[in-house]
Formats: C-alpha cells, sequence, structure tokens
C-alpha cells in the first residue's frame, strides 16, 4: 500500500499561505496548519483594547484562514524563545526592529521540530506560502535556500506558489507532489495570487501582504528601542511588549515615562495593570488613567501630573485634582495646573 | 466525565486559545472546560478553535466583565 504523506503547513492568517494550502490540497495532500505566536503578531489583541476598533470583526485570522481550508490549525507560543531571534538576528534587522529573515528560519525550523515530532502520524513536509521576491527582506531569490539551509528543513520545505521558479524539493521529486501542478509566481504584484484566489472562490481574506508583526512598524519600534536604552538592557517581558502597543508614550524624565490612555478602551486595559504600577488619574474632570513606567521620585510628581492634565478634559481648567496612587500605599491627591501645549515638550513623545 | 476551569483573565488574544489548546491537550473525550476571560476577541476565537478540532463550545455567558466559555471536549 502506497504510504500517505501529509504536510504541515505554516498560516500566518495571511492570502498566500491560504493559496498554499489549497493547492495541496487539489493534490490530494492533507495538511495541518501551525502558526507561531511571537507576542508581536498583529493579529487579534489589539482589536480588544482600542475603543475604535470595536465596529471591526474581531478574528484571528489564522484560525479563520485554517476553518476555511478545513485544516487543523496548532498555534504555538514561542514568546520565551523568540527573544534570541529578537535580540541577535545573524541575519540582521529590516527598515525597523523586523529581524524578517532570522525569524522566518526560526519558524521553519520549529516547524521541522513539529514534523519531526508527527512523522509517524506521516507527516512529511512542510509548506509556506512565500513567494520569491514578494518582501523586500526574507522573500528574494537569494534568501530561499538560506531558510531551507539554516532551519534544517533542506528538501522538505516546499514552497507551491513559487516552486516552479526553484529547484526541485523531495516531495516533488519522490512524486508525492506533481510539481506541474505548482506555480511560478514571483514579484511583488499580486495579480497571479489574487486570481488564484478568485480560482479557489476565496472571496473574504486578510489584507494581502499587509504586516503581520509590529517589529515592522516605524513607531513601534522606536518605543521599544526607547524601552531598553532607558533600562540599559534588552531584556523584556510579555507585559512589556503589550504595553508598548497601549497608549501615547511620553518620557519627560529619563527614569520615567508615561502610558497615557487614548480613550476608554485603553483606560480600561491599563486598570489591570493598577496594583504593578504607579498611576495617576484626573478627578475633578474626565480624563484618561496614566501608568508610570520606571522610577519616579516625588519631586516629578507635579510635572508628571500636569502633563497627564494636559490630556483630560480640564485642560484649560487653572487648577484639577490629579489622584496618584503608588502600590501598597494609600492614594494621595494632586492639585496641580494643567501643563500647556507648549509646555509639553514635543522631544518627550517616544 | 469531569469539570475544569481556566483562568485565561486579562489575557489578549491568542493567549486565551493557546492556552486552551494546551489544557484540553490533558482532557479526555466529553469533559467540560470553563475558560474564564476578558478579551471579547476570545468569544470568537475559541469557538474557531474549537470547531476546526473537533470540539464544541457549549455555552458562553458574561458575568462582572468576565467572559465564560465552556468547552467541550471532542476526540
Amino acid at each position: 500500500m502506497t504510504k500517505k504523506h501529509k504536510a504541515v503547513a505554516l498560516i500566518s492568517g495571511g492570502l498566500d499561505s491560504l493559496l498554499a494550502v489549497r493547492v495541496l490540497q487539489e493534490q490530494g495532500i492533507e495538511v495541518e496548519g501551525i502558526n507561531f505566536y511571537t507576542g508581536f503578531c498583529v493579529e487579534g489583541h489589539t482589536h480588544a483594547i482600542r475603543n475604535h476598533d470595536k465596529d471591526k470583526q474581531k478574528r484571528n485570522n489564522a484560525l479563520w484562514a485554517a476553518e476555511q481550508l478545513g485544516i487543523k490549525l496548532h498555534i504555538v507560543d514561542v514568546i520565551e524563545e523568540y527573544k534570541d531571534v529578537l535580540l541577535n538576528p545573524k541575519h540582521g534587522y529590516g527598515a525597523n526592529m523586523n529581524p524578517c529573515l532570522d525569524c522566518k528560519i526560526f519558524m521553519v525550523s520549529k516547524a521541522v521540530e513539529w514534523v519531526k515530532e508527527n512523522h509517524k502520524n506521516g507527516f512529511d513536509f512542510i509548506i509556506t506560502g512565500e513567494v520569491i521576491g514578494q518582501r523586500p527582506m526574507s522573500q528574494r531569490k537569494e534568501t530561499m535556500p538560506i531558510i531551507s539551509n539554516e532551519s534544517g528543513a533542506d528538501d522538505i520545505l516546499l514552497r507551491p506558489l513559487c516552486a516552479k521558479n526553484l529547484p526541485a524539493t523531495k516531495p516533488e521529486i519522490e512524486g508525492w507532489v506533481d510539481r506541474e501542478k505548482l506555480y511560478g509566481f514571483s514579484g511583488r504584484n499580486r495579480k497571479p495570487q489574487m486570481a488564484l484566489a478568485k480560482q479557489f472562490g476565496f472571496t473574504d481574506y486578510a489584507s494581502p501582504a499587509g504586516g503581520c508583526c509590529f517589529l515592522t512598524d516605524k513607531n513601534y519600534s522606536d518605543k521599544l528601542v526607547d524601552l531598553w536604552d532607558a533600562r540599559g538592557s534588552r531584556e523584556y517581558e510579555m507585559d512589556d511588549i503589550m504595553l508598548l502597543k497601549v497608549g501615547r508614550h511620553l518620557r519627560p524624565k529619563p527614569e520615567f515615562k508615561l502610558i497615557i490612555a487614548r480613550d476608554a478602551g485603553e483606560s480600561k486595559y491599563l486598570e489591570g495593570y493598577r496594583k504593578q504600577f504607579t498611576t495617576l488619574q484626573v478627578t475633578s474632570h474626565n480624563g484618561p488613567l496614566t501608568m508610570i513606567d520606571g522610577d519616579i521620585v516625588p519631586e516629578d510628581y507635579d510635572l508628571a501630573a500636569g502633563i497627564v492634565a494636559r490630556y483630560g478634559q480640564g485642560r484649560d481648567a487653572d487648577q484639577v485634582e490629579v489622584e496618584l496612587s503608588v502600590p501598597g500605599e494609600e492614594p494621595q491627591i494632586l492639585h496641580i495646573k494643567p501643563l500647556t501645549a507648549e509646555q509639553v515638550n514635543k522631544d518627550w513623545h517616544v | 466525565m469531569s469539570h475544569y476551569e481556566l483562568d485565561a483573565r486579562r489575557m489578549l488574544c491568542p493567549m486565551p486559545v493557546i492556552k486552551t489548546q494546551n489544557r484540553v491537550k490533558t482532557l479526555t473525550k466529553g469533559d467540560t472546560l470553563d475558560v474564564i476571560c476578558t478579551d471579547p476577541g476570545a468569544l470568537s476565537d475559541i469557538p474557531a478553535w474549537a470547531r476546526i478540532n473537533g470540539h464544541k463550545v457549549i455555552s458562553n455567558h458574561e458575568i462582572d466583565d468576565e467572559l465564560i466559555i465552556t468547552v467541550q471536549i471532542g476526540e
């Protein structure tokens, strides 16, 4: 009896991985999906924080894609292991703090581990939705063999959407997959993928080639670098990377920064940190909850409260009341004149 | 068949899904698991995860800003 070969697919939730899986399913290959959560993934969680995103459909695109494809999806928490990828990328960073090539190598290497663990269940090879020339750093003709080699996947890594532009892999050579029915896409043009999506009947899919990682975002990367500089260390915890996504960040002194909620949703989210961090809240007027990250001394309380008051509805009042809560201490009320727009130094904005 | 509880409060998706997935691996068919979470994204993500992996969400309700999603373990 001929052995049935199965593939595991890296599923980001975007169009390319969706198509790559369907191309193999058309050949009768059974596929399961794997999705890695680094902590920096754009998917999902910020929708939960900000008010203005409330109307957006709150769905995880990787789960949604798996459901469209009728495949199982394994979501793997790689937050801890990913730190080394971010802090020590062998191939360097992209335009911001995005170590895209190292990230791809890491994820494929994790898929290799998964295949080894699940080989007895028939899993023999890995597929990705990569397309040559699609991404400036990680998806180039020169990087394809680097990913295959450095991940340890070698010839069991198949890219169904651009396979015809690459040397044949083991699944093709062994006849598990018909190379003739794979594709030769290349470049940044998305029309071939969109045409294929139409052919397969996919009409609703995540924004093509949309950023899937906060590290490609300049503002986010700037905040991360500011955090590392202020601490004198590049260590980070999950809470750190979540809080970089929330609020406006102002650093009036090197020792501390303010995280000022931008709406009720963010205020509610920051509430969860009250027991860990010093917080400021205008009580005489409506105003955002503000968290202090770092070490603030009592001499700087008025400065911090004056900034916070600037972002509340009492910004034009002569005086407002601001409650300062230090964990483990009784809250105290500060009577403060809000800073003017000019007094809030532009350089404080991270 | 037994009933279990999982605390996923303050976690943002996909962490509640990952925690649910990992806990379900330790349970057997017919067991039920209450996932207590605060991220409304879990209301779509946990049922989607359950559907594609052969499990069933048998109820969900909200108490004091907390969501309780009950998953019944399938095959």
